[in-house]
């Protein structure tokens, strides 16, 4: 009896059309190749970024010395003489982010350290939503906040500030990075294993020194890559600048005098009417090639600390 | 020891039942020895519940003899970690815990479950399942709980340095690499660094958890060895996943089941001649 | 046995050094506290400002039905929203699928080679690329080298490349929290990697998908740099086209070519105007635009609670 059906042998089971697994592995196939496009596509946003920066740039260096460039303390693409030194600029974004980081590193080092070691699940759970509401704040909001609330503010104390300044913009830019911060120096906290701070608090150590002496160090890596991305987002922020820093470029090292940054003068440029292909279009992408080129540095070295620590645990 | 026999009566079951000839019954649920030597604390009526309202720990009671070894045995889950965990309140870190019942410490007659819990780390050391030497040289660990209780001087913290790594016998070893990083030795090696880090600060008790869980053979058998060494030094209550290892360096053991402590005998009897059948049962592998 | 060291550690106070580490960790706390609240209560006390200064123009119901204006007091955010609206259309339906498959090939296809490590770093870089940088790229590919002009394609194509490693990263994080065991018993039946991928893992991982395409959007409704840099204005007094149209074949994509503005160009406008009634505009413009994105944050956050809670 068990032989009367030839077609279904015991030990087979389910038969599946060939045809079925060829068209099964087809798509199998052809979503491979289209994920892997789509994930070469980032690669193609950097490869246009640094081509589009390169080609304009590279036509801005052939009318402007690159010596001139890097070591000049005058910036007027307006003029009818022209002068392209880039030192202004960089002065005016050294001097904002300075500010900034200066308020956003110790405030944002207390702040993770409190978050992860010393506050209680519920009030972590709580504090954590807010600083990510507080990052998704648009930077133009901040910069009303600069101009309209701050700087006045300041002036109540300092009548000599001027309305134009850089001193509030970075402080207000400190505290629109302190969740960003904050978030970064706390996850690299939270990477430190449980068994570590057990052992802290097994020789009798306070909270204090558990956090000191144990999770701080040993989450070193992973706080510098923080504070590293911070400076890279400080370097990079250009709305609080544009509205509340003035767009004078001005070489000075002095907060309380108004200046611009790199991106604010390719913001000034960007608003006014500037032909294609004119020296003062080219210099925007000069000045672009100069904020890649910083950020691609902190941002590197950040990806590397941040992965030294996800590995060491 | 009159503060012994006070606490023998707060027990309940003054176990005079030492009867070597005694039979373990088959009805007995609990079977205690009161012990001769000094003691350097006892548990009475100790119950734990975790923050989330699980009772881990269920009325134990039971005496820690003064420089000998105790073991703690038992299927995994029994409480046998948790309860060690109350020794040091290492439970404290975490949120919603709660004790009732005591530990009271010996001759001293201070109940460690109301003192400050930074107190009590400071005066109970412990080694854990993994090794965790802090991310330093092995210099700086031994000494980190010198630091914190103001030892600076460079001499003495050299000397006691040296003592510590050659109680736990890792001394030969690491003598010229004392500022090497301790991560960079092997598994063996940190753990018996984590217990040289525990008895740099002469910890009144020191309690080991699992501490060769995580290592192989030959590193098991050297913490084995530095172990028996520090009994008659050493106040040591250690949890074993692995009842040849109570047997081999314990002078004393129980056995918990169920967040109960079911016997606790001195260990040879409690091997050979278990009092109850629960006890039997589990040691003889018929645990069921 | 250590005489020496047994000196010194019997001569310490427990008690007086466990004070004293109580009395740190107590400074530690409250200062961690006072920070947290200085933070917070300043913030809280600029968006309140903010609030109250944008309140008259916020009641007027024209504000949000009127084109820009000269004068400050007629003048509302309709191209502003409809604008801001057209552009996150093309932003997600750029930026969601490709950042969805790269990161679902970054995180289970890509094999450990060069070529899955240049793409990491360059995701990782990506992120942290200022905002201005891309609007360079747009302006000398898209509008210039393209000729495809300040319209709602450019700025909803700048705005998805921007957020693409937003989604990239979320789509890894919500992939990698999967437990294993799904995946096995999705190939244990026989499923083979595209249908293990489709039928189990992304549906499992569409809550944390799904938040991130949503903090990726807020951020691009945020985003004021990049469009100027493309040259958009802020003063536009007509809408795009309709996308649905009264003939034959209903639906029209003129709209992708339009001149537009969007929200935070239209605050930047009135926040540089001298006149002080602008500025009550601006601040107006303002509560509109946290507003917008604090709720597709928040509605992000109540995702991923809900996700995590079942």
């Amino acid at each position: 009896m068990a032989n009367s059906n030839p077609a279904r042998p015991e030990s087979s089971g389910l038969q599946v059309s060939p045809h079925f697994l060829r068209k099964r592995e087809m798509v199998n196939q052809s979503a491979r190749y289209v994920l892997m496009a789509a994930a070469a596509v980032s690669v193609l946003v950097t490869i246009g970024i640094v081509y589009v920066l390169l080609s304009e740039a590279l036509v801005f260096f052939e009318e402007v010395s690159v010596w001139e460039f890097v070591s000049g303390t005058s910036w007027t693409p307006m003029f009818s003489v022209p002068t392209f030194g880039i030192w202004p600029l960089l002065s005016g974004t050294i001097v904002v982010s300075g500010i900034a980081l200066a308020v956003s590193i110790p405030f944002g080092l207390v702040l993770s350290v409190y978050l992860s070691e010393y506050a209680p699940d519920n009030v972590r759970e709580t504090v954590k939503p807010i600083l990510e509401l507080l990052e998704g704040v648009p930077t133009v909001v901040y910069g009303y906040f600069a101009l309209l609330l701050v700087t006045p503010m300041l002036q109540l104390f300092l009548p000599g500030l001027p309305g134009f300044n850089m001193l509030a913009p970075g402080l207000v830019m400190g505290i629109m990075i302190l969740p960003y911060t904050t978030s970064l120096s706390e996850d690299a906290m939270r990477a430190v294993p449980n068994s570590m701070r057990e052992g802290a608090y097994a020789l009798g150590y306070s909270r204090f020194h558990t956090a000191t002496r144990v999770v701080i160090p040993a989450a070193m890596s992973g706080i510098t890559a923080a504070f590293i991305l911070a400076m890279s987002r400080a370097v990079g922020e250009t709305m609080v600048v544009a509205i509340a820093a003035g767009q004078m470029p001005n070489f000075t090292f002095n907060p309380m005098e108004g200046a611009a940054t790199i991106t604010t003068f390719i913001v000034q440029v960007s608003l006014g009417d500037v032909s294609h292909g004119s020296i003062a279009y080219l210099s925007i992408f000069a000045a672009g090639m100069v904020l890649f080129l910083l950020t691609l540095v902190f941002n590197l070295i950040g990806f590397f600390l941040r992965k030294r620590y996800r590995q060491a645990y | 020891m009159s503060a012994n026999e006070m606490a023998t009566n707060r027990i309940g079951q003054p176990a005079r039942m030492r009867a070597q000839s005694e039979r373990p019954s088959e009805t007995r649920e609990h079977w205690y020895l009161e012990p001769e030597g000094t003691l350097r604390a006892r548990v009475s009526n100790l119950k734990f519940w975790y923050g989330d309202g699980t009772q881990a720990i269920d009325d134990v009671s039971m005496p820690l003899v003064d420089k000998q070894v105790t073991a703690l045995i038992g299927p995994s889950g029994c409480g046998k970690s948790t309860f060690l965990r109350c020794f040091n309140r290492m439970h404290d870190l975490y949120q919603g815990v709660k004790y009732s019942g005591s530990i009271k410490l010996l001759p001293e007659d201070e109940n460690l479950i109301d003192l400050d819990p930074n107190i009590v780390r400071m005066r109970v050391g412990m080694v854990f399942q993994k090794p965790n030497p802090f991310p330093k040289s092995i210099y700086e660990n031994v000494i980190a709980g010198l630091k914190i209780r103001g030892i600076s001087k460079r001499g003495v913290l050299d000397e006691i340095v040296e003592t510590s790594l050659r109680q736990a016998a890792l001394w030969d070893e690491v003598k010229d690499r004392l500022d090497q990083p301790a991560l960079s030795m092997s598994g063996g090696q940190q753990q018996r660094l984590c217990i040289a880090r525990a008895l740099a600060v002469q910890p009144e008790i020191l309690l080991l958890d699992e501490p060769t869980s995580a290592l192989d053979p030959i590193a098991t058998a050297k913490i084995e060895d530095l172990i028996n060494q520090l009994s008659g030094k050493v106040t040591v209550l250690i949890v074993t996943h692995n009842m040849q290892q109570a047997a081999r360096i314990s002078n004393y053991t129980s056995y918990m089941y169920l967040g109960k402590l079911i016997e606790y005998n001195e260990t040879d009897s409690l091997f050979t001649r278990p009092m109850c059948q629960r006890t039997e049962d589990y040691i003889t592998g018929r645990f069921g | 046995m250590n005489t020496l060291s047994e000196n010194v550690l019997s001569g310490i106070d427990y008690a007086s050094i466990s004070r004293k580490n109580r009395s740190r960790d107590i400074i530690f706390a409250s200062l961690g506290i006072f920070v947290l609240f200085i933070a917070i209560t300043t913030l809280v006390a600029l968006f309140l400002d903010l609030a109250m200064r944008g309140a008259p123009r916020l009641a007027d119901p024209d504000f949000y039905t009127s084109f820009p204006s000269r004068r400050p007091l007629d003048a509302g955010i309709l191209s502003a929203w409809v604008g801001t609206i057209m552009v996150m259309v093309v932003t997600a339906v750029v930026a969601v699928p490709l950042g969805v498959a790269a990161g679902l090939y970054l995180e289970e296809y890509a094999k450990k080679n060069w070529f899955t490590d240049v793409i990491e770093i360059n995701v990782s870089n990506l992120a942290g690329v200022p905002s201005i940088v891309y609007g360079l790229l747009a302006l000398g590919l898209f509008v210039q080298t393209f000729g495809m002009g300040e319209t709602v394609l450019v700025a909803g194509l700048v705005l998805a490349l921007l957020i693409l490693p937003i989604i990239i990263v979320s789509t890894r994080e919500a992939i990698r929290s999967i437990p294993s065991e799904l995946r096995e018993a999705a190939y244990g039946l026989g499923a083979n990697q595209w249908q293990t991928m489709s039928m189990y893992i992304i549906p499992a991982a569409k809550p944390g998908i799904i938040t991130g395409a949503i903090v990726g959007l807020s951020r691009a409704i945020g985003e004021t740099a990049p469009i100027i840099t493309i040259g958009a204005l802020s003063f536009i007094a007509f809408l795009p086209q309709s996308p649905i149209t009264g003939d034959f074949p209903f639906i029209s994509f003129e709209w992708l070519n339009s001149g537009f503005t969007v929200m935070p160009i239209q605050m930047f406008g009135w926040v540089s105007r001298p006149q002080a009634d602008f500025q009550i505009t601006a601040a107006a413009a303002g509560v509109v635009l946290i507003i917008m994105t604090l709720a597709m944050n928040a509605l992000a956050i109540y995702i991923r609670y809900r996700a995590r809670k079942s």
